[in-house]
């Protein structure tokens, strides 16, 4: 017999156990009887781990004084690292200086914020700034020698301060760096290639530590004594090289992922070799490897902390540095602490705001 | 009716020529000595069964594949490795492929605007508003601001031809363009080409549409491992086919 339907079925409401924070417990935390054991045996860890920690690092740390008499010893003693910040961000830079770098970072962090925000304008200009007139402000502020700011040496520069300057460098040189290696190791012009492909497989196949430790101590025993160049400079060129080697592999497997039609309808367009990578190609590999990229970030600020083992005095070495201290003998828990929260903030913003871009730009299927 | 009119139109002025075309990918012989011209306002269809070198015939035409032997005259040009030869004949030739190949990453708008913005310089608002034109042409311009990736498969191969038509071309090749798509999309992009032909286009066309062949070519090519092997006024090619690999080819789309 025929069947047909005159009017639509109305929808209906999903049913009440599978929505909501029922729905949602039910699903994912009791949907079997060993989940639910192992989701009891979860609560009892963190129910254990969790209240002393909190314990130890708030209720009953300290956190006022001068010196380690004000520790009661219940809990952490932040005194350690509130006496010694001032150190820890700026190493050994002068402290009526201290404004400069101040000034220098607050700049930067008010230009990429204007960069990285949404509803700003003239975001070509800033970035035309950032990118060109920024380094030598940075410059003038940090090492001065000009404009009556008296020169402060890199050896001078430590604590959270470098590791910034290092990192921030790090990863403005290494991108730009990586994209121009990933398109010489896929062009089809020889020598670009083979330069490309020597290049990343010789950085990547030496360790960082070998790489800083041959900038700072073999390089001087070749140069001429007049050719010195900077250590912290030289240690910078190095991590530069190393991370943009990393950055080219990640970029080349955004490339790879192009469909060939995108070059096919970009050639039959009219557009040349360059506008095509600048245009179409680019925009949708880098975003296809944004992850990547991040993680190759994230790796690059944290392995900034292996300059400690050429005498530059990076956060992690600063604060290591403090131990040593006949006055705070017995506090290193504190500043590792300390130390790994700072790291940890920074990664975990770069890797929230890689989340972001990520949705901000997906083009697909939006609904 | 459209027959006559549209048979009209055509020119004496060769637009494409092709003489003892050859090819190889590898040891593979693609392409054996093709030998076709394409006059002004012609519309051509070729088919033939699937590896018989059809589409890279047409991919030949604007060098995004490279022959080996023989020559191809494109408007006067002749292509070679000269890279300003197959730059002025790419901005006189549009192509419309079967996956589209819209730029995801950009909107409607900015696929229709880039290349005449940054290939033919011209103004940004110059652009626009050719391209709100040939938008509104394939009757997809309430849909400009939107991301490829948020159209269905026709509305994408309609905008696919609008930004083809943007930059002026004198000559449109067609790879496929119906051959993805649901079928009840297929109408809505052969009506855009239709209208396109009426307009006295010189396109050549890759195709198994053959009620489009019929309505709007006035030259059908069958090509077969690499030759073209019959070439026929529509109505004679497809109602007194000569060869027999012709008659079998028919025999199993029709």
């Amino acid at each position: 017999m025929a069947v047909y339907i005159t009017t639509p079925s109305p929808a209906l409401p999903p049913p009440s156990t599978s929505v909501g924070v029922l729905g949602w417990m039910r699903k994912n935390l009791f949907s079997s009887f060993a989940n639910s054991i192992l989701t009891l045996i979860g609560v009892y860890l963190l129910f254990l781990i969790i209240p002393p920690t909190i314990n130890w690092a708030l209720f009953q740390a300290d956190w006022v004084g001068t010196s380690r008499e004000a520790c009661s010893g219940e809990g952490a003693c932040w005194v350690f690292v509130t006496v010694r910040f001032q150190q820890f961000m700026f190493g050994f830079y002068p402290p009526s200086e201290y404004w400069r770098v101040v000034v220098a970072f607050s700049l930067v962090g008010f230009l990429i914020a204007w960069l990285l925000i949404e509803e700003t304008p003239k975001k070509g200009l800033v970035g035309i700034f950032t990118i060109f007139c920024y380094p030598v402000i940075a410059y003038l502020l940090f090492y001065g020698g000009a404009l009556g700011l008296p020169v402060v040496e890199t050896h001078k520069w430590g604590g959270l301060m470098l590791t910034l300057i290092l990192a921030t460098i790090g990863m403005f040189c290494a991108l730009p760096i990586g994209i121009v290696l990933a398109l010489g190791r896929r062009s089809t012009m020889p020598i670009a290639k083979s330069l490309s492909v020597v290049f990343i497989e010789f950085w990547r196949g030496v360790p960082l530590i070998t790489v800083l430790f041959m900038s700072s101590v073999m390089l001087p025993i070749f140069m001429p004594e007049e050719l010195q160049i900077d250590k912290l400079l030289r240690a910078l060129i190095g991590i530069v090289f190393f991370q943009s080697a990393y950055m080219a592999e990640v970029v080349r497997g955004g490339l790879q992922a192009i469909p060939k039609g995108q070059y096919e309808a970009a050639e039959a367009l009219g557009l040349s070799y360059w506008k095509c990578t600048f245009f179409i190609i680019l925009p949708q590999a880098l975003k296809l490897v944004i992850p990547g990229i991040v993680n190759t970030f994230i790796a690059l600020f944290k392995d900034t902390t292996l300059v400690l083992i050429i005498g530059l005095f990076d956060l992690l070495a600063v604060v290591q540095s403090a131990f040593a201290d006949a006055k705070w003998i017995g506090y290193s828990v504190e500043g590792y602490v300390f130390v790994a929260g700072i790291y940890w903030i920074s990664c975990f913003s770069m890797s929230r705001y890689s989340q972001y871009l990520e949705r901000k730009l997906h083009t697909g299927h939006a609904r | 009716m459209t027959e006559t009119q549209t048979q009209q139109k055509v020119l004496d002025e060769v637009m494409v020529e092709l003489r003892d075309v050859n090819k190889w990918y590898g040891d593979f012989h693609v392409l054996k000595n093709i030998n076709l011209k394409v006059y002004k306002g012609e519309r051509i269809i070729i088919c033939g069964p699937s590896g018989c070198g059809k589409s890279t015939l047409i991919r030949c035409m604007n060098r995004l594949e490279e022959h080996q032997k023989g020559e191809i005259i494109v408007s006067g040009i002749t292509l070679d490795d000269d890279l300003k030869h197959i730059d002025r004949v790419r901005r006189d030739i549009g192509m419309v492929f079967q996956q589209f190949n819209l730029f995801p990453h950009l909107t409607v708008m900015e696929n229709c605007c880039l290349a005449p913005i940054w290939v033919q310089k011209k103004s940004r608002k110059e652009a626009e508003a050719t391209a709100i034109r040939y938008l509104e042409r394939v009757q997809i311009a309430d849909q400009a601001k939107k991301f490829p990736g948020q159209l269905s498969g026709g509305q994408q191969q309609r905008v696919a031809i609008a930004r083809s038509l943007c930059m002026n071309p004198s000559i449109m090749l067609f790879d496929e363009p119906t051959s993805a798509l649901d079928p009840e999309m297929i109408k809505e992009v052969l009506d855009v080409m239709v209208d396109l032909a009426h307009e006295g286009m010189t396109m050549l066309c890759v195709t198994h549409e053959m009620g489009f062949a019929k309505t709007v070519a006035n030259r059908v090519l069958f090509m077969d491992a690499g030759e073209i092997i019959e070439e026929n006024e529509p109505n004679e090619f497809f109602d007194n086919p000569q060869s027999d690999r012709t008659k079998l080819f028919l025999s199993q789309i029709l």
